[in-house]
């Protein structure tokens, strides 16, 4: 699949996504300068992790105004797959893509850790070689991650299953208590991690697939994210073994 | 005529606000006792080169479309220079 990774100034996550799809998964990847209003027939369009605009005003917020997203919006709208990881997934929430809204994690320090994550939905695109319920480890790095909603706009949220992953304890519970502040870092408003649209061609997540999407990291729980939104499920599976 | 405006922007109330209960309990250590809330907000001057008289509005859609994330926030517009209309 053709696959365009934006680079924002800023982004500091953009090699690595690329790294994945196209030495991991052979795939055929390009980057996609902020400043250019064209996707180059991208098919898939990741919005990688990082400070794109230094973060001014808000985290994604000044993004949302440059050329490439008038592009990635008309993308998402006639179906076309887009993954938006940490800052990306910041920035699709600016744009209304996605519905929420970023605060200030709740211990207001950047969290850089791992994290342990429910699958709630395998049939979309990007979830499609995960189980539902399956529980992934993934390393979050942000500050700003703390997603929040409306009580109407959540209880939506959930009535149409576009929670996609939701923080949990290691052994795949719904974190309460004092497990809740260790396993839900940063606070969100009910544990969600990451979200879909409506027709689930667009996913935004906080933690890093492409971090762990490689024997050498010592963890391949991420792959699956990239291999099936790609097509290159068998060739992942190829990696792994 | 040229025209300053301030833009105030806060955390809505129903919003729990990290930073402004940090410096709430800061406050607090430092002996304030009186201080029962804080709300950490953002303020913006902007300059203006005339002022048209649809200003205010114009400043509003500033807000509405990138200094204040209307889901999580609200904002309030202040003309400055005591705002004289011409």
């Amino acid at each position: 699949m053709r696959c365009g990774v934006v680079v924002f100034p800023g982004s500091n996550c953009d090699h690595d996504v690329y790294h994945v799809l196209k030495h991991v998964l052979d795939q055929e990847v390009l980057f996609l300068w902020h400043g250019d209003a064209d996707l180059r027939d991208c098919q898939l369009v990741v919005l990688p992790g990082g400070f794109s605009y230094g973060d001014y005003l808000r985290a994604g917020a000044m993004a949302v105004h440059s050329p490439i997203l008038e592009e990635v919006r008309r993308h998402a709208e006639s179906g076309g797959q887009v993954l938006g990881i940490c800052n990306g997934f910041q920035i699709l929430l600016e744009t209304g893509l996605l519905d929420g809204a970023m605060r200030r994690n709740r211990s207001l320090r950047f969290e850089c850790r791992d994290v342990y994550l429910r699958v709630e939905r395998d049939d979309l695109p990007f979830t499609s070689d995960y189980d539902q319920g399956q529980v992934l480890r993934m390393p979050i790095a942000h500050a700003e991650g703390s997603y929040i909603g409306s009580e109407e706009m959540l209880d939506e949220l959930e009535e149409s299953s576009r929670v996609v992953f939701r923080y949990v304890t290691p052994d795949g519970a719904d974190a309460t208590g004092e497990d809740e502040e260790r396993w839900n870092v940063n606070g969100s408003a009910r544990a969600i991690a990451g979200v879909c649209n409506e027709a689930g061609n667009v996913l935004g997540m906080m933690p890093h697939p492409e971090r762990c999407a490689e024997q050498v990291f010592g963890n391949v729980d991420g792959l699956a994210v990239f291999a099936a939104v790609a097509g290159a499920g068998a060739r992942g599976l190829g990696v792994l073994s | 005529m040229a025209v300053k405006a301030r833009i105030t922007v806060y955390p809505r109330p129903e919003i729990l606000d990290p930073q402004g209960k940090a410096i709430t309990g800061a406050l607090g250590r430092l002996g304030f006792g009186q201080v029962t809330d804080v709300r950490a907000g953002k303020s913006f001057e902007i300059e203006l080169s005339k002022k048209g008289r649809n200003v205010e509005k114009v400043l509003a859609q500033m807000c509405e479309q990138l200094l204040a994330n209307t889901l999580i926030e609200d904002y309030s517009v202040e003309l400055l220079d005591g705002g004289a209309k011409k």
